[in-house]
């Protein structure tokens, strides 16, 4: 098994008549990942083809969702349009809304977190690479990808990565196929103060999937969220775990990139994270290139 | 996006919230005009307007103490103004270069009021996110005047929090507690509900990231007045609010932080002489952190993002090469989606445009790399190949540390 989607999920993009959405729904396509919807509000009926692929379009993810099956939408629209592109997808009933789109304010987020609460919908994201179950083809072909990774890194196999950051995921995805070891699945959770799944919720989907063996949990400076993963790991999770924290260098009070990465006090600063994760039996990989061999410290495979 | 206490005051003065007279002046022509205002009954307070806290406890350059100063007279309020507008302020947030100040901020001085032990009446009120929980919280305490973290450090009792329910918003019920939290009775607790209604109000329409009024004090006369306020607004939401964006001072931020987000880099600049250019927020932060662990001091944050077209490239290039203090360059992209070719052509590309001189070393991975790597090895310019994000550190801080 994997966790949150699998070689046969049924995938809509949100956003597919975009350029970003298209982009990457071709490059799901090509990767053999079961894209069947689109939805862009009045250009239902179109069709998006691609490589002998023809995803029908439609107006609103209740429909796609009621005539192709789809369950899982990855979410590429515009930031001012983001978070009401979420909340269709609580109205729809989607196990999984994959929220891609970078810049959504926070107030909205506020909103739409608030307004998710008692739903069926989980939310991944946003500003997140997405999530990947890599295929068993050659290169992982065959896989589910929704988001923006690069599919051919992946290897499947039997780690679990989960992350903030995208190209830092990749980073560690790349160590490990390049290792010999594959992945369950990876999850960019997204880089943002207010998102919907924690690294936490990812460590318990992780503890309970029987083909995950190791885990990789890859944080950043600000918030407390790897701080409450760390207590949870060591209480409870049966699994070996290496972490990294990025932001050793970044000065207090500055948002680097990530609209969360912000150090707002003692307790979110990469040192005193790094130090909770060593009191919880995390292996802490001591650069980001360490990664791979940090797990491979606590893990025999 | 931060704005200065007089604009923040003229804002909250808008949604209601009680402040000091004051007139803000950013010309010695203009002071003159501005205290005469103004009613110099009890003295005036005369601030340095520079995006920074701990503006009261700082230092200028010239020798002057404290960037906030109370004046008795009109003529002591035109010295002290004189000696402020246009020298550096450094203070504890500045950092040791400290800022300019470009702006001046004159208040009537308020008559203060006291408690029965004797203690200035001042108190402590904030909204912000609760990132824990994903809604806004109130913060209050008794204790103001002094860092919040002092006093949640030394007297975390005296510190109380509501959570605001987003569907709803803030209660009359949550303002009272506040209002109770802070030991208000009669007309100050009426008067505090209020200000706290307000502020949530403030917060909530304006996109705010925080709001802080620190200290809020209680005049001899009975009133509940915003003494100092800190405001910052969420940027990802500033597209729906002009009035916002027209407050931007472009002085008191970094050119080269301008300049990058012109091609849609985030850039921030630190102390160190090894300058990073990275696609990927996550990875150029602990790109900077390997070149520390090795024994480099990283100039610069640089996300040049997913893309890293060769305009981006070239435009990154030429801001880190604006920092007299870098003394190499360590280009790491992981091009996971990108051409790492396209890329490695864009590095050259910027390389020669710029006439790169400094050592230079390029991490790649990625989609098609052994192309990109041969194009960077065919360029003739003379830059070092990188095989692992720790290869590539140790031979940027070698280079440096050698040149």
């Amino acid at each position: 098994m994997s966790i949150l989607v699998h070689e046969k999920t049924r995938v809509l993009v949100q956003g597919i008549t975009g350029d970003f959405g298209g982009r990457h729904a071709r490059l799901s396509l090509d990767y053999g990942t079961q894209v069947v919807a689109g939805v862009t509000p009045g250009k239902g009926g179109q069709v998006f083809e691609h490589n002998g692929h023809k995803v029908p379009i439609f107006d609103t993810v209740a429909d796609a969702r009621r005539q192709t099956g789809a369950e899982v939408s990855a979410i590429f629209v515009p930031p001012p349009f983001a978070a009401d592109a979420i909340l269709e997808c609580v109205d729809a009933d989607l196990d999984l809304a994959i929220a891609i789109t970078e810049g959504i304010p926070v107030r909205d987020m506020v909103r739409a977190k608030r307004a998710m609460e008692g739903r069926r919908t989980r939310l991944i994201g946003p500003n997140c690479p997405g999530v990947v179950t890599p295929g068993r083809g050659d290169k992982s072909h065959g896989g589910c990808r929704i988001g923006i990774a690069p599919g051919y890194i992946h290897r499947r196999g039997k780690v679990g990565v989960v992350s903030r950051s995208g190209t830092l995921t990749y980073e560690a995805v790349w160590q490990l196929t390049s290792k010999g070891h594959g992945q369950s699945t990876c999850v960019g959770i997204g880089g943002d103060p207010v998102n919907g799944t924690s690294h936490l919720d990812v460590i318990r989907l992780f503890n309970e999937d029987p083909e995950t063996e190791a885990i990789i949990l890859i944080g950043e400076i600000g918030g407390s969220a790897e701080v409450e993963a760390a207590r949870w790991i060591k209480e409870h999770c049966k699994k070996p775990v290496a972490g990294f924290i990025a932001g050793a260098t970044a000065p207090a009070g500055r948002r680097m990139g990530h609209a969360g990465a912000v150090i707002g006090g003692a307790d979110d600063t990469a040192a005193a994270k790094i130090r909770i994760f060593q009191e919880c039996s995390i292996e802490v990989a001591k650069t980001p290139s360490d990664m791979a061999d940090a797990l491979l410290r606590v893990w025999k495979p | 996006m931060n704005i200065h206490e007089y604009q923040a005051k003229a804002l909250l003065e808008q949604f209601g919230v009680a402040v000091p007279r004051g007139v803000a002046a950013k010309d010695a022509s203009e002071f003159e005009a501005a205290l005469a205002g103004l009613d110099g009954s009890a003295g005036y307070m005369v601030k340095s307007q520079i995006h920074a806290g701990g503006r009261g406890k700082g230092s200028f350059t010239n020798g002057l103490k404290g960037g906030v100063k109370f004046s008795a007279t009109r003529e002591k309020a035109l010295e002290n103004a004189r000696a402020m507008l246009g020298n550096t302020l450094v203070t504890a947030q500045t950092g040791p270069e400290g800022r300019k100040v470009q702006a001046l901020y004159f208040t009537e001085a308020a008559n203060l009021g006291k408690r029965p032990d004797g203690r200035d009446d001042e108190y402590y009120l904030a909204i912000l996110l609760d990132r824990a929980t994903s809604r806004p919280v109130v913060v209050a305490s008794t204790e103001g005047g002094v860092e919040i973290e002092k006093v949640a450090h030394d007297t975390p009792e005296r510190i109380a929090k509501v959570q605001v329910d987003p569907a709803v918003g803030l209660q009359p019920y949550q303002a009272r507690q506040v209002a109770f939290a802070l030991g208000f009775k009669g007309e100050l607790f009426r008067q505090a509900v209020a200000l706290v209604t307000k502020l949530y109000q403030f917060y909530w329409e304006k996109d705010c990231a925080m709001v802080e009024i620190n200290p809020l004090l209680v005049t001899k006369e009975g009133r509940l007045v915003a003494l100092d306020a800190k405001v910052s607004f969420d940027d990802n939401a500033l597209f729906r609010h002009p009035d916002i964006v027209a407050l931007r001072d472009l002085a008191e931020e970094d050119p080269k932080e301008i300049e990058a987000s012109k091609f849609g880099l985030s850039y921030i600049a630190l102390d160190g002489n090894i300058a990073c250019l990275v696609n990927g927020a996550g990875l150029a932060m602990s790109t900077m952190d390997i070149i520390q662990h090795f024994g480099g001091r990283p100039a610069n944050f640089l996300d040049v993002g997913g893309g890293a077209s060769k305009e981006q490239v070239t435009a990154a290039f030429k801001i880190i090469l604006g920092d007299p203090n870098v003394k190499g360059i360590l280009v790491n992209i992981f091009g996971g989606i990108m051409d790492c070719d396209i890329i490695a052509q864009g590095i050259v590309a910027a390389a020669r445009e710029t006439g790169l001189s400094l050592p230079l070393v390029v991490r790649l991975e990625g989609n098609n790399v052994a192309a990109g790597k041969a194009t960077l090895a065919a360029s003739g310019l003379k830059l070092v190949a990188g095989d692992s994000m720790a290869d590539a550190a140790q031979k940027i801080v070698a280079l440096v540390g050698k040149a």
